[in-house]
């Protein structure tokens, strides 16, 4: 077996077990809530009188049938597995029978053209910016880190915030809230796309901004350290061109940024949500916004699966590329060493 | 000289480490970052803690005029939806963040520091086991952890919320700790004090924990700025803790009122500004601290 598989194999198989763990987490967790949350849901709305007593009747009925919630709880989580793997993640408890996978599937195309492409182009920016900086010192420098440094340390949110109030409400460039404008209904056409684009400049902006800050202060302080190496001292001494040198410092900088990457997933993606409901972006996060107010836990749950699960797997598929940029794993590959 | 009167009186040096440490705040007394640092957080925190004394507010709660009052003579910052003074709810809302971030950040140092120094101090099956546990924690993103948790507890006191935020931050600085501690361990001091006859518990506490002193301040520092993010973030969600005013909560408010888009900056802007400026008071302080004690990283 080569290095490279063995890494691999062995990225799997964390994957695997941190998989298997976020599954029973979210299994246990929600039933922390004292007594079922069938009843205390069921309770409630009769008690606020939005539905009839037949309504409920079968209501509670499907719940206790779908997830066995009279059942012991080893029974209950094999139902819970069972139910995963045929897709099935409940139905809302707010608007029944609606199922929240069919929630999930309408937000969840917002969030992600929503977050890659400013995860995606944050991190490149950034990085750029950061090695370019530390390169070039000078009032460059001076005026980039800085801002560089208060913009990353802002929370998602508190920039949101501070748009909106400046380019939306102040100075009326881009609309305030929404994917897209309330008077159309969502299709692929001209006038639908650019009110989506429209809509998606702010908090885009709001994100990829952090982010751009974030990286560029981490990969500066990299290429600071990587500046003092023997190599950049040889390459100068022999007049290697600057724009050949930078690039040898982004080649060996990156690779600490890469596994700083995979494991600022998280965080972001939590940073991401509630930009979201600044926003009252129809993605993931006000879904969920929305769930937490409502009560309705079997949305809320699917969304915490939805999240870890993402989560998990753009973790993976970072530590695979870094497998396969890292020489060290990559040269065992290829016979040399 | 026995070997053992040598460890001894090597030993007996170790107080040399708190010796540095004097220098250390001798030297952070000329550290003008460390010191901005420190003076804007020691502000924001008398603003919280003093503030409601020394002005006599002593309700934070009180209704004082209507909706989204102009700043006034009386009401300073406006009032937000409920018409409730802004500016006493700033003073209790950073007193309740701070607390909250206080006690994750401690709980989230504590448990980190325990786990990562019995890794990396006693190695073998049980660091594998703890190192497996901490990376498995630190790839499943804290928030969903925190979501479901705080919808599990219904009625979260401030004291509850800063437990469940410190029980899921902890990875970090578990994974720091275990990689100094493991590293510490194989230096002479170390094997000079177990030679004198120091049992596992006295090295960790004497040996080991004084050397990462000022990297264990810096993870609370650092803690300290999470835990505060991370309240306002729940906060925000709607499951801030119950009963209470914090600077996430008027977020919240501010947001589901639409001040915002009605231009009521008072309501949304002073929270927004002094979450930043703490995250960004803390993480200048955690920097200027690594300064401090890192002689590489100062500048001439």
């Amino acid at each position: 077996m080569t290095k490279l598989q063995r890494y691999l194999l062995n990225k799997l198989a964390w994957f695997l077990v941190a998989f298997a763990t976020a599954l029973v987490m979210n299994f246990l967790l929600i039933r922390l809530i004292p007594g079922n949350p069938v009843d205390a849901i069921v309770g409630q709305m009769s008690a606020g009188g939005t539905a009839t007593g037949e309504a409920l009747q079968k209501m509670y009925r499907a719940y206790m049938e779908e997830f066995g919630l009279d059942q012991p709880m080893w029974k209950q989580f094999l139902v819970y597995l069972g139910n995963l793997s045929r897709g099935y993640l409940g139905a809302s408890f707010r608007q029944y029978p609606t199922p929240v996978l069919q929630l999930i599937r309408q937000a969840l195309p917002w969030t992600i053209a929503l977050q890659l492409p400013a995860i995606l182009i944050g991190w490149t920016i950034g990085n750029s910016l950061g090695v370019l900086v530390a390169y070039k010192k000078g009032w460059l420098d001076k005026a980039v880190f800085p801002m560089s440094l208060f913009i990353s340390t802002m929370p998602f949110y508190c920039l949101s915030i501070i748009l909106v109030y400046l380019f939306a409400v102040n100075w009326r460039i881009f609309p305030a809230s929404g994917g897209y404008s309330f008077a159309m209904a969502p299709g692929l056409n001209w006038a639908f796309i650019m009110s989506a684009l429209r809509h998606y400049m702010l908090p885009f902006l709001s994100l990829v901004m952090v982010f751009i800050g974030g990286q560029a202060v981490g990969m500066r302080a990299m290429s600071i350290y990587e500046l003092d190496a023997d190599y950049v001292r040889f390459s100068r001494s022999l007049g290697v061109a600057d724009s050949r040198v930078v690039r040898y410092i982004f080649r060996n900088g990156m690779l600490p940024q890469v596994t700083g990457l995979a494991l600022s997933i998280g965080g972001m993606v939590s940073g991401a949500l509630i930009t979201e409901i600044v926003f009252s972006y129809p993605g993931i996060g006000f879904l969920l916004f929305g769930a937490i107010r409502n009560q309705d836990y079997p949305v809320v749950q699917g969304i915490t699966l939805i999240i870890m699960m993402a989560v998990l797997t753009a973790n993976f598929l970072v530590e695979i590329a870094y497998g396969f940029i890292d020489p060290r794993i990559r040269a065992a590959r290829a016979g040399e060493r | 000289m026995t070997i053992v009167s040598q460890a001894r009186s090597v030993r007996g040096a170790s107080p040399g480490i708190l010796g540095g440490l004097g220098r250390s705040f001798a030297l952070a007394a000329y550290n003008p970052r460390f010191l901005f640092a420190l003076s804007v957080f020691l502000l924001i925190f008398g603003f919280g803690f003093l503030g409601p004394i020394i002005l006599d507010r002593r309700e934070a709660l009180l209704t004082v005029g209507g909706l989204y009052d102009k700043p006034s003579g009386t009401a300073w910052l406006g009032t937000d939806n409920f018409g409730r003074d802004v500016f006493t709810q700033l003073m209790y809302g950073i007193r309740t963040s701070l607390i909250i971030g206080c006690i994750a950040g401690s709980v989230a140092t504590t448990l980190g520091l325990l786990i990562g120094t019995v890794a990396g101090f006693i190695g073998g099956m049980l660091e594998e086991i703890l190192m497996a546990v901490t990376n498995v924690v630190i790839t499943i993103p804290s928030i969903v952890i925190l979501i479901l948790l705080s919808i599990a507890i219904s009625t979260r006191s401030i004291i509850v919320m800063g437990f469940i935020i410190g029980i899921t931050s902890w990875p970090w600085t578990a994974r720091a700790v275990r990689a100094q501690a493991s590293s510490l361990r194989t230096r002479e001091h170390v094997d000079i004090a177990r030679l004198s006859g120091a049992t596992p518990l006295s090295l960790i506490v004497s040996e080991i924990i004084p050397f990462m002193l000022s990297y264990v301040v810096m993870a609370f520092v650092l803690q300290l700025s999470s835990g505060i993010l991370q309240e306002a973030a729940l906060s925000m969600l709607g499951l801030g803790p119950s009963g209470n005013i914090s600077l996430g909560i008027m977020l919240q408010w501010a947001l589901l009122w639409e001040s915002v888009r009605t231009g009521a900056w008072w309501a949304f802007l002073p929270p927004a500004f002094l979450l930043t400026l703490i995250a960004f008071s803390l993480l200048l302080l955690q920097s200027s601290i690594d300064e401090i004690f890192n002689p590489r990283l100062r500048r001439s």
